[in-house]
């Protein structure tokens, strides 16, 4: 299992190099620069601004020092934030990010597969239903839609929490944004724990234990659940990667301090090394969730192994 | 008293075409140490007839009439009640050991959970006598075994676990739900050589399901033949097999492949097992039988010791010494 998830780590590296090439390409291809402002600069500032930054080399040789500076773990210098090189604005940025995402995502898969085992054992009951409507809604809105409900009701009418805004991983600012993620997470985890658990509480296996005289606790947390929780462990690497996507909605809609802020930023600055570092952190991220996801699977499943 | 006593027990379906009955009024009782074999084609209503008593139908499944179990009836009892004699006292084994075993779980596992359920043992007392039983069907190497996963045993071992986890408690009935169907012909024989070898050390009844009828010969002291989930012949194994007195049974007889006869065809009986959800008013195997008399269509035969044997229980409107005479006539 080690030498795996050693080979699976170094088979990263391509996938970076691939994804970064073409977006250095797709950044550098876009009209405008990082310096094209409202106020022209000029044209001596510009010149030395472009000397600073590499950006009067050719393209390839512009490639190629990004790649070394990469090489140490330096992401390079913001174009639009003087004085912040990128990775202080990652570090600053992340944890905003993955206390929300992360937060929201551990939440929704406790509470995802607990409603999912209910529903599934209270088929076409109250609970049922309501654990189904969740799921409805929550993939039927789209984010940016429940995000300003969620402000209207609980910011403007109720006024019990902010309307948006950071101050230092204070709960009351967490809660509307975890809120969100979460309810969109759950609708996906809570209908797949359902319908996999029905199916897997019908299998012949489970006949076998309840001949046995098993109890139905038994029969579901010892017999049941691991191999109801395998297309639920499918769901939530996707999902933990478009948490990253969701999350530049979200950072917006409550004007989060986060990742997901950055990007957008960035590529309306045309901040080269911002936007490719981020990318390359993404890119990293999404890697590891995908292995976690394989490793998990071979925690579940005794077939699987590596 | 009898170890098991089932009186006019009948299975209801409510399915979106109506009620079906999948089994109607069957009747049979099973002494210590003794087989019954339950006989017919697919959809007879012979799994349901088990599937009631272990309380393991389908959600949509409703029962009637009784099984009594040292004077206990089953089919009324508490979900509580009834996990505490399955499993224990009555226990089961199913057509297809490749999905019958839990296989996210360790054979150690399944089977331990059994005895600290019903024996009240400890993990490591219930691990030494899984592997008694596992030796007891004649699993190598079980010490070693009893760890590994389902699927690292072939599916004749399977069937060995799943025999050797029914038998932990020792039961008085073992059920056995076609244990040989999905398995290689020369296990099978393996299989059920096991199983009277267990009767033998165990004294367990077994209520044998099977649509092979070589393996109710070697087995079964008494048989009932279902058709359409109705019985329509039942008694000890000698008589139905030496002297079949109902046409289905003959035609299950006679459609059994013999190699010391020349004509290398195959003999079956025309047409299908009936649609349960619309069975004709009178007997079910009217259609498809050819000694079928116009009153055949339109009563049903009732179950009744036949004069030609009091061992023995028909369902026809036809007299036992006709088909009979008929039939060894043919056979000559």
């Amino acid at each position: 299992m080690w030498s795996y998830t050693f080979r699976r780590v170094l088979m990263t590296i391509p996938t970076l190099l691939l994804v970064i090439t073409v977006c250095y390409l797709m950044l550098h291809a876009t009209p405008g620069g990082p310096f094209d402002g409202e106020r022209k600069l000029s044209a001596a500032v510009l010149a030395n601004l472009q000397a600073k930054y590499h950006l009067d080399l050719p393209l390839w040789q512009q490639y190629l020092y990004y790649l070394k500076s990469l090489l140490s773990g330096d992401l390079g210098a913001s174009f639009r934030y003087a004085d912040w090189s990128v990775n202080d604005l990652v570090i600053k940025a992340l944890p905003v990010s993955l206390s929300i995402g992360g937060g929201s995502l551990l939440i929704s898969i406790v509470l995802g597969v607990g409603l999912g085992i209910i529903a599934a054992l209270r088929q076409n009951s109250l609970v049922d239903y309501l654990v189904m409507l969740i799921g409805n809604i929550g993939s039927a809105f789209p984010s940016f839609v429940i995000g300003p409900v969620l402000i209207m009701v609980f910011a403007i009418w109720l006024k019990w929490l902010p309307a948006g805004g950071w101050d230092d991983f204070q709960l009351g600012y967490m809660i509307l944004p975890m809120t969100l993620l979460t309810f969109i997470n759950i609708s996906t985890i809570g209908r797949v724990m359902r319908g996999s658990l029905i199916e897997v509480l019908s299998s012949n296996f489970i006949r076998t234990a309840r001949a046995k005289g098993l109890g139905l606790s038994t029969i579901v947390f010892r017999h049941a659940l691991k191999p109801a929780l395998m297309p639920v462990v499918s769901v939530i690497g996707p999902l933990a990667i478009s948490s990253i996507t969701a999350a530049v909605v979200t950072e917006s809609v409550f004007s989060l301090p986060g990742i997901g802020k950055l990007i957008v930023n960035g590529a309306a600055n045309r901040d080269y090394t911002l936007v490719l570092g981020l990318v390359v952190l993404v890119t990293v991220v999404a890697v590891l969730l995908n292995l976690l996801v394989d490793l998990a699977y071979a925690l579940l499943d005794p077939k699987i192994r590596y | 008293m009898s170890l098991l006593k089932v009186s006019n027990l009948g299975v209801q379906f409510q399915t979106n075409d109506g009620v079906v009955s999948a089994v109607n009024g069957v009747n049979f009782e099973l002494e210590r140490g003794q087989t019954l074999g339950i006989v017919g084609e697919s959809g007879s209503g012979k799994s349901q007839t088990v599937l009631a008593m272990m309380g393991l139908l389908a959600k949509n499944g409703r029962t009637s009439g009784e099984a009594l179990y040292q004077g206990k009836n089953l089919l009324t009892l508490s979900a509580k009640e009834l996990n505490g004699i399955r499993g224990d006292r009555l226990s089961m084994i199913f057509q297809d050991p490749m999905t019958s075993l839990n296989p996210y779980l360790t054979v150690e596992r399944q089977m331990t959970e059994v005895l600290q359920l019903h024996k009240n043992m400890s993990r490591r007392q219930a691990k030494a006598r899984a592997i008694e039983l596992l030796e007891a069907v004649r699993i190598p190497e079980a010490a070693r075994r009893i760890d590994m996963y389902p699927h690292e045993f072939s599916g004749g071992m399977r069937q060995r676990v799943m025999i050797a986890m029914a038998l932990l408690c020792e039961p008085e009935v073992l059920i056995a739900d076609e244990p040989t169907t999905a398995l290689d012909v020369t296990v099978q024989a393996q299989i059920l050589q096991l199983l009277k070898d267990l009767q033998r050390d165990f004294g367990t009844a077994i209520v044998m399901i099977t649509h092979d009828l070589g393996v109710v010969a070697g087995l079964c002291e008494k048989v009932l033949v279902m058709y359409g989930g109705r019985v329509m012949e039942q008694g000890d194994a000698d008589s139905l097999f030496y002297q079949p007195s109902h046409p289905y049974t003959i035609g299950l007889l006679g459609a059994l492949p013999r190699l010391d006869h020349d004509g290398s065809e195959l003999v079956s009986i025309p047409g299908n097992p009936p649609n349960m959800a619309q069975l004709p008013a009178g007997c079910p195997f009217s259609e498809r039988c050819s000694h079928a008399g116009p009153r055949c269509a339109s009563e049903l035969p009732a179950l009744a010791v036949s004069p030609h044997n009091g061992r023995v229980l028909r369902a026809c409107h036809k007299s036992a010494h006709e088909l009979i005479d008929i039939r060894e006539v043919a056979h000559a």
